[in-house]
């Protein structure tokens, strides 16, 4: 027997939003759909069907009552709560057929050897949803079809022996025949029609005789008989899901603080990590958009001491990591620091995260190569440090292909795996120069065409008669975009604990003196 | 712990006994009693290793102090056109070049990339921080940071433009560096801190770092005007000018005819606290040596 399994999650839309929100799982929840004001209830749970709330009622009729929560419909939700089901039945089976957003279906031949007998493959995969944060029915059938009318009728994990399908669906009402996502006009006649018939349950509908049924009902009439006893056999269409990991998350109050956005944000991080790992994926790439509450602007400055930045609909920040990394705790301090350089200046109404994946980073150490630093203890450093000194004042840095003395660029500081030691020989030394930023305006007095004294009213030891100087050497550059030239002198001047040597400059276009630097 | 007991026969008048006597019942009695567990007789105390040297990329100062050790600080200091500068890039250059990622804590934001080029520095494998002043940590400095506040002593604004603020960032950031770790050599250039404010560094600070390496391949370079680690340093050089060289023969030449090739410096060894000395030696102060470069 080959069998198959359907995962089937009552109640979706709200058990999506309940999966976002595990604090509403004890309250009575409704959920509402439709265009303000003209929304209508679309779900409910049970607590709030005790209250005598039930699908179709007005918001205004509900919004009166205690104790009862309302909540949008969240479309983001649900397909992040699709993709951890589909995630789930990946888990046991390679082949698995997306039955709708509510429902999947799995092919579990041969998985026996691998997890064990049918009910405790069901056990598992029950119980494997309910870490996902759903509470769904799973039931084990020798067909598909009959696998998934048992998960829509029987709570809990139902487990239907090889031959017994029409026994045991027979007790299953015939409504459960059309609850599936493609309900038309003529199904809706058919159901009708089964109705007038006195037909109520699926038991009732296997002993109709076929040639009496198929003359009044046709070969739909036919194929609803062969669905009641559990005789349709067919193949699964197996879905390959896009490897999409995202989570998305709706608030109910817009955030102001960072700390509780924080929490929900490693909910989001663990529930994406979780499927990278099992997916044996990584991630080097993570996107936060945050939508903001619209027309309010807030003083971030006042409250986090960030920059005050203009409202906007979207705020998106991208993490970019050299390596692939899979650790939630890594990824939500840096999306801390991050936020704490750059606030969203406005509350926050939805959240989402996505992640880019990657395959996992495949790193073998050696035993005698030279230290270097851990990738994910080194991003939290770097962030730190960002935001200590500012982003752009810490990185590693480039020289650019320009005469400009200051030609460099700053850029991520990313050392690479270090390769094999290898001692080099050693180099003459070089005497270095110390650049102040920014250069010191002197006063330069000339003696034929020579520095010979300066004065400078900032620093008292670039005060005095210029002992020594060479120069000057010109240089200019950059004519067609920002001109500059200036000349160069290296001067000598008497210090207090001895002679220093500076390099004197000449900014031929502003036409004033600077010291730029002193060779040390 | 075991605890001695000693009970000696009181003395009866028949057979008392005399001091010598006492003396070697009580050297049995000790002799006998089981030794405390943790004690280690000093001659089986385990020297703790020297530390392992690196070339600096100087060779006189190689010659001079033996290179620079992992897992210590090491300070260097001197005044202004001393060499200090070139000596600190020469170290971070050589590091890079053995393929170790380095840091350089920038506090004036005075690094010249071109002299750093000239060096063959390896500037994909340097970490350069460029400390300012009044930057963004300022601004969202906490009441919490406040008590965790480097510095507490520092305070004013140097005429030299570097600000307590910018000595505050180094520190923070050279903890953050350190606590990291993985890093081959981490400098700090604090050439352009006037002496006053580097001295107000609490000896904490230069304490916690000196733990922070201790055990660890990274190797904590301090640079500065004049020695703010104390005794936190394990190898100390005092660098000073001897005098520039130039093509200069006489002062009759025109400065179009001159060329500065480059500083002389002396280097002097203060204090070295790498070799052990052994046991019995009294040493009174050693002859400081002393390199020329340049």
């Amino acid at each position: 027997m080959a069998p198959f399994c359907c995962i089937f999650v009552p109640g979706f839309p709200l058990q999506a939003l309940v999966r976002a929100q595990p604090e509403l799982r004890s309250q009575p929840v409704a959920v509402l759909e439709g265009r303000p004001p003209l929304q209508k209830v679309f779900a409910v749970n049970e607590a709030a069907r005790q209250m005598g709330i039930s699908a179709a009622m007005t918001k205004l009729q509900v919004e009166p009552c205690a104790g009862l929560a309302l909540r949008e419909r969240s479309v983001e939700q649900e397909a992040a709560a699709h993709a951890a089901l589909l995630a789930c039945a990946q888990a046991f089976s390679p082949c698995v057929e997306d039955s709708g957003w509510d429902a999947v279906l799995l092919d579990l031949a041969g998985m026996e050897k691998l997890f064990g007998p049918l009910p405790q493959i069901a056990g598992a995969i029950a119980r494997r949803v309910a870490e996902a944060g759903l509470e769904a029915n799973v039931a084990a059938a020798e067909t598909p079809d009959a696998a998934m009318l048992a998960a829509r009728g029987f709570a809990g994990v139902e487990v239907i022996p090889e031959g017994q399908q029409a026994e045991r669906l027979g007790s299953l009402p015939v409504e459960l025949l059309f609850s599936g996502p493609q309900t038309c006009e003529q199904t809706e006649q058919l159901l009708e029609t089964l109705r007038r018939w006195g037909i109520r349950d699926l038991r009732a509908l296997a002993a109709l005789p076929k040639v009496e049924l198929s003359e009044r009902l046709g070969q739909e009439g036919l194929h609803l008989q062969k669905l009641a006893r559990g005789a349709v056999s067919r193949d699964l269409v197996p879905v390959e899901p896009r490897l999409v990991f995202e989570e998305a998350m709706e608030l109910e109050h817009p955030l102001v603080l960072l700390e509780p956005l924080a929490f929900l944000l490693n909910q989001m991080l663990e529930q994406i990590c979780s499927r990278l790992a099992e997916h044996a994926l990584a991630t080097q790439e993570l996107r936060l958009r945050l939508e903001l509450q619209a027309g309010y602007s807030w003083d971030w400055e006042a409250d986090a001491g960030g920059r005050g930045l203009p409202p906007q609909a979207n705020f998106e920040r991208t993490l970019r990591l050299p390596v692939p990394v899979l650790d939630a705790k890594v990824f939500l301090k840096l999306l801390q620091l991050d936020l704490k350089a750059h606030p969203p200046g406005a509350p926050i109404a939805k959240i989402h995260l996505s992640a880019e994946p990657v395959r996992p980073r495949a790193a073998q150490g050696g035993l005698f190569l030279p230290p270097s630093p851990e990738p994910e203890k080194l991003e939290l450093t770097l962030a730190r440090i960002a935001g200590i000194v500012g982003e752009e004042r810490a990185g590693s840095l480039q020289l650019l292909d320009t005469h400009h003395p200051q030609g460099f660029c700053m850029q991520r500081f990313a050392p690479g795996e270090p390769q094999a030691q290898c001692d080099s020989p050693p180099r003459d030394f070089v005497t270095a120069l110390r650049i102040f930023r920014p250069p010191v305006r002197v006063a330069v007095t000339l003696r034929e065409g020579s520095p010979a004294r300066l004065d400078c009213p900032q620093r008292e030891e670039m005060r005095g008669t210029v002992l020594w100087a060479a120069g000057p050497w010109r240089s200019s550059g950059d004519w067609w975009s920002r001109p500059w030239a200036r000349d160069e002198w290296d001067i000598a001047l008497q210090a207090q604990c001895g002679i220093a040597v500076y390099r004197l400059v000449r900014d031929l276009l502003a036409g004033k003196w600077m010291v730029e630097g002193e060779y040390d | 712990m075991s605890s001695l007991s000693v009970r000696l026969q009181p003395a009866t008048a028949s057979a008392a006994l005399t001091f010598p006597e006492k003396a070697a019942a009580l050297a049995r009695h000790i002799a006998a009693a089981p030794r405390l567990a943790q004690v280690t007789a000093a001659s089986r105390l385990e020297a703790r290793p020297a530390p392992e040297m690196v070339a600096s990329g100087v060779s006189e100062m190689d010659a001079l102090t033996g290179g620079l050790p992992r897992g210590c600080l090491t300070e260097i200091f001197g005044p202004a056109s001393s060499g200090r500068t070139g000596v600190l890039l020469a170290a971070v250059a050589a590091a890079t070049r053995r393929q170790e990622a380095c840091a350089l804590v920038d506090v004036s934001d005075a690094f010249d990339p071109r002299s750093g080029a000239a060096m063959g520095m390896d500037f994909a494998r340097l970490l350069w921080v460029r400390c300012q002043a009044g930057g963004s940590w300022a601004k969202r400095k906490s009441p919490g940071d406040e008590a965790r506040s480097w510095g507490a002593g520092i305070s004013g604004f140097a005429r030299n433009g570097t600000s307590a603020g910018n000595l505050e960032q180094a520190l923070r950031v050279t903890d953050l560096l350190l606590q990291s770790g993985g890093f081959g050599l981490v400098a700090i250039d604090l050439g352009g801190v006037a002496e006053k404010m580097a001295r107000r560094v609490p000896l904490t600070s230069w304490f916690r770092f000196q733990r922070a390496v201790e055990g660890t391949p990274t190797i904590l370079l301090v640079l500065s005007r004049t020695p703010c680690a104390q005794s936190c340093a394990a190898l100390v050089v005092k660098l000073k000018p001897s005098a520039f060289s130039s093509q200069l023969s006489a002062r009759l030449q025109p400065a179009h005819a001159q060329v500065f090739k480059g500083l002389r410096t002396e280097g002097e060894l203060l204090r070295s606290r790498l070799e052990r000395k052994p046991a019995g030696k009294v040493c009174g102060a050693e002859p400081a040596l002393r390199r020329s470069w340049g």
